[in-house]
C-alpha cells in the first residue's frame, strides 16, 4: 500500500512540474481567391507544403480564403491540430494536403477581397489555439477591395500575432506610380502594428524560412 | 566683467600661489593621511594573504590526509586481492599435494620394480669345454671313435647355442618392453613434477609481489613523501584516464538519446513540455539515467567497485539477489530501447516520404534494407549494458577527483596570495609616490624652507661659544 502511494506521488510530482508556458505554433493562413490573383494559388501550395514540412507534433495550421466576407468560419478551408505523436501527425499532413490540393483545383473566383475580415477571423482561431507563437500569413496583393455596407475601419487587437504578406504582387497602377503600392503596405503596417502585432513582408518565395523565423 | 577679472593673469597667479601656499602649508598633516590610507590597503591585503595562504597550509594538509587515506585503502584493497589469490592457488594446487605425493610415490615404486625385473641375466657359463677337452684326451688309433663323439658334442653345442641365443632374446625382448613400459611413467612424473614446480614459481611470483604490496603499505603508513608523490601521481593518471573514458560513455550516450528521443514522443507526445525540455527528451534521458545506475548496481553487487558500502558489506545471499535484479532491469530496459530503435527507423522513414512528397518529388520506390534497422535495433540492445560498465570509470574519476580538485584549489590559494600580496606591495608604493608627488609642485615652497634653514644653521654656526663655557671646559 505503502509503494503504490510513493509511485502516485512521484507521478504526480513528475507530471505536476509540466510547463504551463505553451511552445507550440499555430500558423492561420489566408489565401487571395479574387480575381487574377487566383492564378497564383499554384504558388501557395508549395508555401503550405513548406509549413506542413516545418510544423512539429503539438502545432496547429488552418488555411482559410478571402472572398467577399471573410470573416465566417465558413472560409476556412482546412484546419487542424497536429497530434502528439509524429506518426498520426504525419497521416493528418498527409490529409491536409490532399484537402488544398482539392481546393486549389476547385476554387473560383471572388468579386470582393474582405482581408481585414479574414484576419479577424485568424485572430479569432489563434486565440482558441491558445498557442506560444501565433502567425498569420496573407497571401494576397494586399488590395482590400469591400462589398458596399461592409464595415471594417476599426482597429483590429493583434496582441503577439506576427503577421506575414507573402507574394505582394504589384497591380498595374502600382508600376505607374510605385508611391501606391508603398502606400499599401505602410497602411497594412500601421494598422497591424496599432493592433500589437508585429509585420513582415516576403516576396521572395525561395526563402521560405523567413515566414516563420524570428 | 567678473569673470574677465577672475581670468586675468596676475589673479591666475594669485590664486595659484595662495593654492601652493595652503598645499604647503598642509603637507604634514596630507603626506601622513595618504601614507596611513595605503598602509591600511598594504596592510589588509598582507592579512588577508597570510590568511589565504594559512587556509591553503590547511588544505595541503586534508589534501595529504585524503590522498594517504585513499593509498591505504587501495594498498590494503591490493593486498587483500593478493591474498585472496595466493589463497585460490594454495586451495587449487598445494591442496592437491598429498595427492601429488601419493601419485609420484606410487609412480617411483613402479618405475622401481621394472627396473629390477628388467635387469640383464648373465649367460650360462661354457660346461662343454671341459667334456669336449676330455673327449680330445680318449687315444683312438683310428680317430673315427672320438671324430664322432665330438661330432655329436659339436651338434649338440650349437644345438645349445641356438636355444641358448633363441632364450637370450627373449629375456631381451621382455626386458624392453618392461623398459618401454616405464616410458608413459615417467612422463607423468615429469608432468607431475613441472605442475608442482609451476604452483611453486607461481606461488614465488606472488609472494615477491606481495613484498612490493607490503613495502608500498608501509610507506604509506609511515606517511613518507615518496608515497605521498607516488600516490598523487598515481591519483593524476586516473584523473585523466577515467576523464577521458567518461567522455567517451557520454558520447554513447548522446547517440543513445538520440536513438530513443523520437519514438519516446510516440510513447509520451511530442508537444509537451517539462520547463523548456521536450517532455519525450527528458523521458528519454530518464531511461539512460536509469540504466546507468542499474548498471552501477550491477557492478556494485558484482563487488567491482565500492561506490556504496552499503551494498558491498551486504550479505552475500542478498547482494547476489541484488545483482540478478539489476542485471534483469538493465535487460528490460535493453529489450524496450531496441524497440523503440526499430520504431524509430519506421518513424524516421515515414517522415522521410512526407518530406519527399511535400517537396514534390517524384515517389522514390523505397529500397528498404534490413541491415539499418537491425544495426539500430543491436546498438539499442547492446549500448545499455556498455553503460553499465561506465561506473568503473566513475569510481575512478570520484576517487581521484578528490585529490586533483583538491590539489587545484590549493594552487588556486597560493595564487590569490600571490595576488594579495603584490597589490598590498603595490598599495604601498603608490602611497610613497603620491607623497613625492605632493611634494613636487610645493618644490619652490620647499626650496625656500630649505634655504632658510640652512642659513639658520650657518649663522648658527658663526655665532662663537661662550667663554664662559670653554673655561668650564677647561677646568673640567
Amino acid at each position: 500500500m505503502k509503494y503504490p502511494a510513493l509511485l502516485f506521488f512521484c507521478l504526480l510530482l513528475f507530471f505536476g512540474c509540466a510547463d504551463s508556458t505553451s511552445h507550440s505554433r499555430a500558423v492561420y493562413m489566408l489565401l487571395d481567391t479574387s480575381g487574377t490573383y487566383t492564378a497564383e494559388l499554384d504558388k501557395a501550395q508549395s508555401i503550405i507544403n513548406y509549413l506542413l514540412g516545418t510544423l512539429s507534433p503539438g502545432d496547429s495550421l488552418a488555411v482559410a480564403r478571402i472572398d467577399t466576407g471573410s470573416f465566417s468560419e465558413k472560409d476556412i478551408v482546412h484546419k487542424v491540430n497536429f497530434d502528439g505523436r509524429p506518426s498520426v501527425s504525419n497521416e493528418q499532413k498527409r490529409a491536409f494536403r490532399l484537402a488544398i490540393d482539392k481546393f486549389v483545383k476547385a476554387v473560383k473566383p471572388s468579386s470582393y477581397t474582405d482581408i481585414s475580415g479574414g484576419i479577424l477571423q485568424a485572430v479569432e482561431w489563434l486565440d482558441e489555439t491558445d498557442a506560444g507563437q501565433k502567425t498569420i500569413l496573407i497571401y494576397s496583393d494586399m488590395e482590400e477591395e469591400l462589398k458596399k455596407g461592409y464595415v471594417r475601419d476599426f482597429p483590429i487587437q493583434l496582441n503577439e500575432i506576427k503577421v506575414v504578406a507573402l507574394n505582394v504582387t504589384k497591380l498595374r497602377k502600382d508600376i505607374v506610380d510605385p508611391r501606391t503600392y508603398m502606400a499599401r503596405l505602410e497602411t497594412w503596417k500601421t494598422k497591424v502594428e496599432g493592433g500589437g502585432g508585429s509585420w513582415k513582408v516576403v516576396n521572395d518565395l525561395d526563402r521560405l524560412e523567413r515566414i516563420l523565423g524570428e | 566683467m567678473s569673470v574677465e577679472f577672475l581670468a586675468s593673469p596676475p589673479v591666475l597667479i594669485l590664486t595659484v600661489i595662495t593654492i601652493l601656499l595652503l598645499l604647503y602649508l598642509a603637507r604634514k598633516p596630507a603626506h601622513r593621511g595618504i601614507t596611513a590610507f595605503f598602509k591600511v590597503i598594504s596592510s589588509a591585503m598582507r592579512l588577508s594573504a597570510r590568511s589565504v595562504l594559512q587556509a591553503e597550509k590547511n588544505l595541503q594538509q586534508r589534501n595529504r590526509e585524503v590522498l594517504l587515506a585513499e593509498g591505504m585503502l587501495q594498498s590494503e584493497r591490493e593486498l587483500e586481492r593478493e591474498f585472496q589469490r595466493v589463497e585460490s592457488i594454495v586451495n587449487r594446487d598445494l591442496q592437491s599435494y598429498p595427492g601429488f605425493h601419493r601419485q609420484l610415490s606410487e609412480l617411483l615404486e613402479r618405475i622401481d620394480n621394472d627396473y629390477r625385473t628388467s635387469a640383464e641375466l648373465p649367460p650360462s657359463p661354457p660346461e662343454w669345454l671341459n667334456a669336449v677337452e676330455a673327449v680330445a684326451g680318449i687315444p683312438d688309433p683310428s680317430g673315427k671313435g672320438v671324430a664322432a663323439i665330438l661330432g655329436e658334442i659339436n651338434n649338440s653345442l650349437d644345438r645349445h647355442h641356438k636355444n641358448a641365443m633363441e632364450e637370450y632374446r627373449k629375456a631381451s625382448g621382455v626386458r624392453h618392453s618392461l623398459l618401454k613400459r616405464m616410458q608413459p611413467a615417467w612422463r607423468q612424473l615429469t608432468k607431475t613434477l613441472e605442475k608442482v614446480n609451476r604452483s611453486i614459481t607461481s606461488l614465488k611470483d606472488r609472494a615477491t609481489l606481495i613484498d612490493g604490496r607490503m613495502q608500498q603499505y608501509e610507506q604509506v603508513l609511515g606517511q613518507t613523501d615518496t608515497a605521498e608523490q607516488r600516490l598523487a601521481s598515481s591519483a593524476m593518471t586516473q584523473f585523466l584516464i577515467a576523464g577521458l573514458v567518461m567522455l567517451i560513455a557520454i558520447a554513447g550516450a548522446i547517440i543513445n538519446f538520440n536513438l530513443i528521443a523520437l519514438p519516446m514522443s510516440e510513447m509520451v507526445g511530442g508537444s509537451s513540455y517539462i520547463g523548456n525540455f521536450k517532455t519525450s527528451d527528458v523521458a528519454a534521458l530518464v531511461i539512460i539515467l536509469v540504466e546507468s545506475s542499474m548498471g552501477l548496481f550491477l557492478m556494485e553487487s558484482l563487488r567491482i567497485t565500492r561506490l556504496f558500502p552499503l551494498i558491498s558489506t551486504m550479505e552475500d545471499r542478498m547482494r547476489v539477489r541484488m545483482a540478478w535484479i539489476a542485471f534483469g532491469i538493465l535487460s528490460i530496459l535493453a529489450a524496450v530501447e531496441s524497440a523503440l530503435a526499430f520504431m524509430r527507423d519506421r518513424i524516421a522513414a515515414d517522415m522521410e516520404a512526407l518530406r519527399q512528397s511535400l517537396a514534390g518529388a517524384d515517389a522514390i520506390v523505397a529500397q528498404h534494407s534490413l541491415i539499418p534497422t537491425v544495426g539500430q535495433m543491436v546498438l539499442g540492445f547492446i549500448l545499455p549494458f556498455a553503460l553499465a560498465f561506465v561506473a568503473i570509470p566513475l569510481e575512478s574519476f570520484v576517487h581521484s577527483s578528490r585529490t586533483v580538485f583538491g590539489r587545484l584549489a590549493a594552487w588556486l590559494l597560493r595564487i590569490i596570495a600571490w595576488v594579495l600580496r603584490l597589490t598590498g606591495n603595490i598599495a604601498r608604493r603608490i602611497g610613497q609616490l603620491l607623497v613625492a608627488c605632493y611634494d613636487l609642485p610645493v618644490f619652490p615652497f620647499l626650496w625656500l624652507e630649505e634655504r632658510i634653514l640652512a642659513a639658520r644653521q650657518q649663522t648658527a654656526e658663526d655665532i662663537p661659544v661662550p667663554a664662559t663655557k670653554k673655561t668650564k671646559g677647561k677646568t673640567s
